[in-house]
């Protein structure tokens, strides 16, 4: 048996479709194409079998996504990770907010800034620079958008110079999409361990 | 056409020379993959049951509620007899959409409040699996698109 986790963790939760993903036997070429399936890579997460319905849109994200969370340059990765855990926490992306707190806990080798972030959430302790960063995104993250000048401000104050700022934009907006597939079409679940 | 030319910085007003125009073009693969994006989830060669009208006007109508008016303009210019469902107060029921519009109400604007019956109520609905990833795409996309005009539209201010 399998249940769905509620709280925000850095165990990556396995992801559980609400509908039914493609299957790979009876998959188009389009769609093969668009998986990277080839004899010698026949394995492909539920959740690209799903998005692969829509074979049009994951071909174009999946670059997309690339460039907007490692391009060389401009934010560091750790930041940008910051960005798409606020985001996460707003739309309450479990998932989401599970595999981009391990992530920035990778980089940062250091799990002080995510264990604060899931447990005290907006009121977390964080550095004046991190705080600037997170509330930016969390910000932007609501519905309509809630970031005014005094947010933007607040991110030049702490340092942050114009190209920092672009990818700290596109991150967070590159998880209200992410948020909208992952915690939309379906469940994060744990196995239960039997006694 | 250059990325200035595109939705996504046309509708935050971002010039060429500009101080946000200049941070964009280092990012320039990124705003030529968001228009290729947006052709893809607005304009697909594969609609299925959601025509490019009716993406059109359903992009529009997230657009207007989170107050994206420049943005919801340009995704209008598409929606042909669809056009009403850009307006939020109006629940689709007249085109027989009701289901459809209040899935992408939801999923655009109380996302953290989706829960798998949401997902199950469309089904009932006769919307087909293909069709439900179809419409998260849009809806996801255009939550994308409005806070990136959002986002480079305060950076842009703040440059001034």
């Amino acid at each position: 048996m399998s249940r769905i986790v509620h709280k925000f963790t850095r165990t990556v939760p396995q992801w559980q479709p609400r509908v039914t993903p493609v299957d790979l036997q009876e998959a188009s070429e389009e769609q093969l194409d668009a998986l990277s399936v080839t004899p010698s890579n026949t394995k492909v997460s539920a959740y690209v079998l799903t998005l692969a319905h829509d074979v049009e849109s994951l071909k174009v994200r999946s670059p997309l996504f690339n460039a907007i969370m490692y391009d060389p340059g401009g934010m560091s990765r750790a930041e940008r990770e910051l960005g798409a855990i606020g985001a996460s926490m707003v739309n309450r992306c479990i998932y989401c907010a599970a595999v981009h707190a391990d992530r920035h806990a990778k980089l940062e080798k250091d799990t002080a800034v995510t264990d604060e972030l899931f447990a005290k959430g907006e009121k977390a302790d964080l550095s004046p620079r991190n705080r600037a960063i997170f509330d930016f995104a969390r910000k932007l993250s609501e519905s309509p958008v809630a970031a005014d000048e005094a947010d933007m401000a607040n991110l030049r104050e702490a340092g942050l110079n114009d190209e920092e700022i672009l990818d700290l934009i596109l991150s967070t907006s590159l998880f209200g999409w992410a948020n909208r597939l992952m915690h939309v079409l379906g469940d994060p679940v744990r196995e239960e361990v039997s006694a | 056409m250059t990325i200035f030319d595109s939705t996504t910085l046309s509708a935050a007003g971002i010039p060429a020379g500009s101080a946000t125009g200049a941070a964009a073009e280092t990012r320039s693969n990124i705003f030529e993959a968001t228009q290729a994006a947006e052709d893809a989830v607005l304009r697909p060669k594969q609609a299925g049951a959601f025509p490019h009208g009716l993406r059109a006007a359903l992009a529009a109508r997230i657009a207007n509620a989170a107050g994206e008016n420049d943005l919801a303009e340009r995704y209008l210019a598409g929606a042909g007899d669809m056009a009403g469902l850009a307006d939020p107060s109006r629940d689709g029921e007249d085109e027989g959409l009701a289901p459809v519009v209040g899935f992408a109400d939801k999923a655009a604007n109380h996302t953290r409040d989706i829960l798998a019956e949401d997902i199950s109520t469309l089904q009932a609905a006769g919307v087909e699996d293909a069709d439900i990833v179809r419409l998260c795409e849009l809806v996801a996309f255009v939550a994308y698109q409005l806070r990136v005009v959002a986002g480079l539209r305060l950076m842009k201010g703040a440059t001034a």
